[in-house]
């Protein structure tokens, strides 16, 4: 079902970029505009589209032309970062019952091996009488980055938006950021990722992007800057169902699930936000609000564990 | 001090290199064929990725690193045998000098290819020095490492020069072959009074600069445990214990060599049982001191039991790791101190045993240093295969290590076959000194 999902994506994405290439190559013209050369006779299927002005519209299905995927930013420009902003994720404890579509989503994009993930939904439990709860984690983009401090060929650095990026043409591979990182949000490509690509598409490495994968290198969450530049939330964001997780920028003090959007800072006073390991001064821009209130049991998130997997690990 | 009453021209008979008997044979081919396995399992790393080995992202750092750590640890005698002893103006070490400094300058060499080797991408070495950034304490270790070995080398080399000249006017299987070799490393030296006085300067110098950066190369490296925040790691004692510890096993590692080189090339009137009476000494001393690390590295956070630290203590007390734990304590400090610490345990046979268990115990105690730890992360280990769990070395992984191993002290045999292993001019000089 899934599978079939993903390559149906894959080769719209494939088919829209080769159009793409095609308009761009045969007469030289920017693909938005209509040139008056070119006729297509209509096919009858009609498709039912917004117009700007809040109008639907129908129009035949021959008449739309895809548009080519803006090409990643150079490996120069994605260690800059994206001006102006600084950006932030709220993790909503209250709400995440480990459906993990966000560890799926987040996979299958970045083309994660099969073994490994970016992000992991730990069942956490502080001591003996309190209750559990599930707690997604990644990359905490901290402002005081371990990570960073310690590479020692500025594979890993830290932009001016605040995100904490890798460079795996630059990567040498020692993982003394593994060893650094407290979260144990880094992990490391032992071999080739398993991921099928499609042959057709040949992306052009970034940082920003993440793929292709390379071997001996490094990786970890990139909080999804291409997203953010196509105007779009992180592939994790979008999957979640519930909501979980709320994207935004702090200095325009906002975070977003797509569904909902929230004055950052009420938000983190009204629900008692708080970040992980404050006591290690990593400051990190990743809060987290307190799991009280639930919208669903801690049990119901246990049919998606692994058999004696959480039994194993989840009490200290 | 037992008085010795040779010629030059015995000590000189006595010392020059002799050609490998069938015993050498054995060894060297032994050493070569481990070396080649360790180079076969290299290769499919090289080819199907770190894959090949049972690191995993919890324990991202195992036996390459541990083993990185011995060796680098194992170097460290170098300067305490040569610059220490030297400038304290102790003499009796006098033939055991070029034992510690090969030994260092293998050491400090196979701990930077076994860095190599650990790096995922090992063709991009080079960026370290193109895009090398001096916060990283990666790039202090690169610094202080090439230092070391660059002084480690020099001191070596440069006593080495009027043993050369000896050598030049030999005859024998055992020197006939290196004859190009030696003028090219030294047919210079003529053996001039102000050859010798530069000679002894140099020397001199190259000994206390040694120093500082011989306790750097083991600090720095402590650091790249202790600058992270993981318990087991995370200590202030942490350069201290590393390089008593590394004293240790370097001593250790020169009472085993000064053993072997005694037995096999017949040095018993110039390795004599004072030399293993002292040194015996010395590392009694060294495993002290060391113990008193241990316990500052164990009972305080112990004593705290924090939660962050109590997982990875209480694995290595009563745990997984028990066995190792108390084995390499016990083999590595203990028994040592009890057999050394009486005059008969002094003795060649039971220091040479000694010897063996302090190099032992002390590369199961790197693997002590490095493993367990990363197995206790802040965040409990999850959505990971089983195997990401647990860490036991794959067959490459031992391969490489013990093929390191194996390179290490085929540099050893094959400097001792080409190259007095005990100074010859420094010998005759104090025998005539002590003569007088």
């Amino acid at each position: 079902m899934e599978n079939n999902d993903s390559t149906s994506r894959r080769t719209f994405i494939a088919g829209s970029i080769l159009a793409g290439l095609a308009v761009g190559c045969s007469n030289k013209k920017d693909p938005f505009t209509q040139s008056a050369e070119e006729t297509v006779a209509a096919s009858g299927e009609k498709v039912k589209l917004l117009s700007v002005d809040g109008e639907i519209v129908e129009v035949d299905i021959a008449y739309l032309k895809p548009i080519p995927h803006l090409p990643p930013v150079s490996i120069d420009e994605s260690r800059i970062g994206i001006e102006g902003k600084k950006f932030v994720m709220v993790v909503d404890l209250a709400r995440c019952k480990n459906l993990r579509k966000c560890q799926a989503s987040c996979d299958h994009m970045h083309h994660i091996h099969s073994e490994q993930n970016w992000l992991k939904v730990y069942p956490m439990k502080e001591a003996e009488h309190t209750a559990p709860y599930w707690q997604p984690t990644q990359c905490m983009h901290c402002d005081e980055p371990p990570c960073v401090k310690v590479c020692p060929v500025d594979a890993t650095f830290k932009r001016k938006d605040g995100i904490v990026l890798i460079d795996n043409q630059r990567c040498i591979g020692c993982r003394f950021c593994m060893a650094a990182c407290p979260y144990s949000s880094r992990v490391f490509n032992w071999q080739e990722s398993d991921y099928v690509e499609d042959p057709n598409i040949h992306v052009a490495y970034s940082p920003e992007t993440s793929v292709p994968q390379k071997r001996g290198t490094v990786g970890k969450c990139d909080f999804c800057p291409d997203m953010y530049r196509e105007g779009k939330l992180p592939h994790c964001v979008q999957a979640c169902p519930n909501g979980v997780f709320l994207f935004g920028d702090m200095n325009e003090d906002s975070v977003t699930n797509g569904a909902e959007t929230f004055r950052f800072s009420e938000l983190i006073k009204d629900k008692a936000g708080y970040r992980l390991m404050e006591d290690l001064g990593t400051k990190p821009s990743v809060y987290y609000l307190p799991p009280v209130s639930r919208n669903f049991k801690f049990e119901d998130g246990m049919e998606n564990e692994a058999p004696g997997e959480t039994i194993s690990s989840h009490t200290k | 001090m037992e008085k010795l009453t040779l010629s030059p021209e015995k000590i000189t008979a006595d010392l020059v290199p002799q050609a490998f008997g069938k015993r050498g044979m054995i060894w060297t081919g032994c050493l070569l064929v481990l070396c080649a396995i360790g180079l076969f399992a290299y290769i499919r790393q090289v080819t199907k990725g770190l894959v090949v080995t049972n690191m995993r992202d919890y324990v991202s750092w195992g036996i390459y690193i541990s083993n990185f750590v011995f060796f680098v640890a194992i170097s460290l005698v170098g300067s305490l045998i040569t610059a220490v002893f030297r400038l304290a103006d102790v003499h009796w070490s006098t033939p055991l000098t070029r034992i510690a400094e090969i030994i260092a300058v293998s050491a400090i060499v196979f701990a930077s290819l076994i860095i190599i080797v650990d790096m995922g991408r090992p063709e991009r070495f080079y960026f370290l020095l193109i895009f090398g950034r001096i916060q990283s304490p990666i790039m202090w270790d690169v610094i202080v490492i090439s230092t070391y070995f660059v002084i480690s080398l020099l001191l070596l080399y440069l006593p080495l020069l009027p043993d050369i000249k000896i050598l030049l006017e030999q005859k024998g299987v055992g020197v006939d072959r290196f004859q190009k070799l030696y003028r090219f490393l030294g047919s210079f030296w003529k053996g001039l009074d102000i050859q010798e006085k530069m000679n002894n300067k140099a020397v001199t110098l190259l000994c206390v600069t040694i120093i500082p950066v011989a306790f750097s190369i083991h600090t720095v490296t402590s650091w790249l445990f202790a600058t992270t925040y993981r318990p087991g790691w995370d200590s202030t004692n942490f350069g201290a214990y590393f390089i008593s510890g590394a004293f240790l096993v370097g001593a250790g590692g020169v009472v085993v060599a000064m053993y072997v080189f005694r037995h096999v090339y017949k040095l018993e009137k110039y390795i004599t049982e004072m030399h293993f009476d002292r040194m015996g000494k010395i590392v009694v001393m060294l495993a002290l001191l060391y113990l008193y690390f241990n316990v500052n590295e164990y009972l305080v956070p112990a004593f705290k039991m924090k939660t962050s630290e109590e997982a990875h203590l209480m694995q290595l007390f009563t745990g997984e790791y028990a066995p190792m734990f108390w084995f390499a304590i016990f083999t590595g400090m203990l028994i040592p101190i009890a057999i050394m610490i009486f005059k008969k345990g002094r003795k060649p046979l039971p220091m040479f045993v000694a010897g063996i268990m302090v190099v032992v115990g002390a590369w199961f105690k790197r693997y002590l240093i490095v493993t367990p730890t990363l197995l206790h992360p802040f965040l409990p280990m999850h959505n990971v295969p089983a195997s990401y769990h647990h860490y036991f070395p794959s067959w490459e992984e031992w391969a490489i290590a013990i093929g390191s191993l194996a390179g290490a002290m085929l540099v050893i045999t094959f400097f001792a076959r080409i190259l007095p292993i005990i100074p010859i001019h420094e010998t005759i000089i104090e025998q005539h000194e002590t003569a007088e």
